[in-house]
């Protein structure tokens, strides 16, 4: 199978991609992480950011061998949603999360929907 | 009939008769395992189905009190947001990959580990606001885990879900290709045989047939040649056989008694 050939025993981060207030609590956590390039595995979203940037930190992480599951704020994951839905492979697990100002709609989730799909509801 | 529906391109003879119906057999245990499989990943699929419904509605509560405590840092210790992104150097929560088997699949479950050195942000709330962010941090982490958690489960209906589907796959191409091609080989090279035999059965029947056909014309000739001979006077010899005459063919056994021979 191909989503199995990279072996998960390597990935050992979290990477996130969310506004302000979501990373800096998830970094408080300790999930943060800067490499020997100076590259982090979190992006902070704000309102003048630009959908190009988000969607290049999207594939950037989606593309990390060390990154287990990749948080995104679901606000955000909605600006890149053809991205988004697109997105099947196993690794690194997606999870969209709720942020503060915008609270959680399990309807737009891409992984619920399948899920709802497949119960029949 | 033969001609129906696709087969094997095989001749038809006894030995591959033996050999399609083996296949045949290999192909049906291989259905009925994997139709099981099926079964087993169904049902545990199902499982993580209403688990990883579950856990998202429980996820969206949990990363409101999280937030909510972090607003309560932002309050007492004003905006800590930058210098949190500054101090980041090395993940001290990291996950690790647990693997589960399910009926020969591998699932990857996650393990959150928080590692015991010390964290990047000693010094952040040092001023003010220190208990605050002590609390948001461990509400933080918990949040964390059940994010963990979550991920390990959409993981595992990510991966089951491509599983069951190639398993699906293949339980279909064994029940609608492959047995009934199986199927049809068979009945091909049955009938063929069938037909063999039967086309063996009337060459003999001829074969017989023309035999006794010949030998009656035989018979027929030597008869009136014969016949022949005799009116043009002359004398027929006949083959009196081992014995030969009057008493030929007679049972030597048969004879009478014997008289005693008295030396």
């Amino acid at each position: 199978m191909a989503t199995t050939t990279t072996n998960p025993k390597d990935r050992t981060l979290l990477a996130v991609i969310g506004d302000e207030d979501s990373v800096t609590g998830l970094l408080l956590a300790g999930i943060g992480h800067v490499d020997q390039n100076q590259k982090k595995n979190f992006l902070i979203v704000d309102g003048k950011t630009q959908t190009n940037v988000i969607e290049s930190a999207f594939q950037e992480f989606t593309e990390r061998k060390d990154v287990a599951i990749l948080l995104i704020n679901q606000h955000v994951a909605e600006k890149i949603r053809p991205t988004v839905d697109r997105y099947q492979a196993a690794f690194p697990a997606l999870l969209e999360i709720p942020s503060k100002e915008h609270p959680y709609d399990p309807a737009k989730d891409s992984v619920l929907k399948r899920v709802q799909k497949l119960r029949g509801d | 009939m033969s001609g129906t529906g696709p087969r094997e391109s095989v001749f038809p003879t006894r030995m591959n008769l033996t050999l399609t119906k083996t296949r045949l057999k290999g192909a049906q245990t291989g259905h009925s395992l994997l139709a099981k499989k099926r079964d087993a990943l169904t049902t545990r699929f199902r499982t993580i189905l209403r688990k990883v419904d579950e856990a998202k509605r429980l996820m969206g509560r949990v990363l409101q009190l999280a937030s909510f405590s972090l607003a309560e840092v932002t309050y007492t210790a004003g905006d800590i947001g930058y210098q949190v992104q500054e101090s980041v150097k090395k993940a001290t929560y990291t996950v690790q990959a647990r693997q589960e088997n399910v009926s020969g699949v591998v699932l990857p479950a996650f393990d959150g580990v928080r590692s015991k050195e010390a964290s990047d942000f000693n010094l952040t709330g040092l001023s003010r606001g220190g208990q605050q962010i002590q609390k948001c941090r461990d509400t933080y982490v918990k949040a964390v885990g059940t994010l963990v958690e979550l991920a390990s489960l959409q993981t595992a209906f990510t991966i089951l879900d491509e599983v069951i589907r190639a398993t699906n796959r293949r339980v279909n191409a064994i029940e609608h290709v492959v047995i009934p091609r199986l199927d049809n080989t068979i009945k091909y090279i049955n009938s063929e045989l069938d037909e063999m035999d039967r086309e063996e059965f009337f060459r003999l029947k001829k074969v017989q047939g023309k035999k006794k056909r010949d030998a009656e014309k035989a018979n027929e000739t030597r008869s009136t040649q014969n016949e022949d001979y005799a009116e043009g006077g002359g004398q027929l010899h006949k083959d009196d056989g081992i014995g030969g005459g009057q008493a030929g063919g007679a049972d030597m056994l048969d004879e009478g008694k014997d008289e005693d021979v008295i030396f």
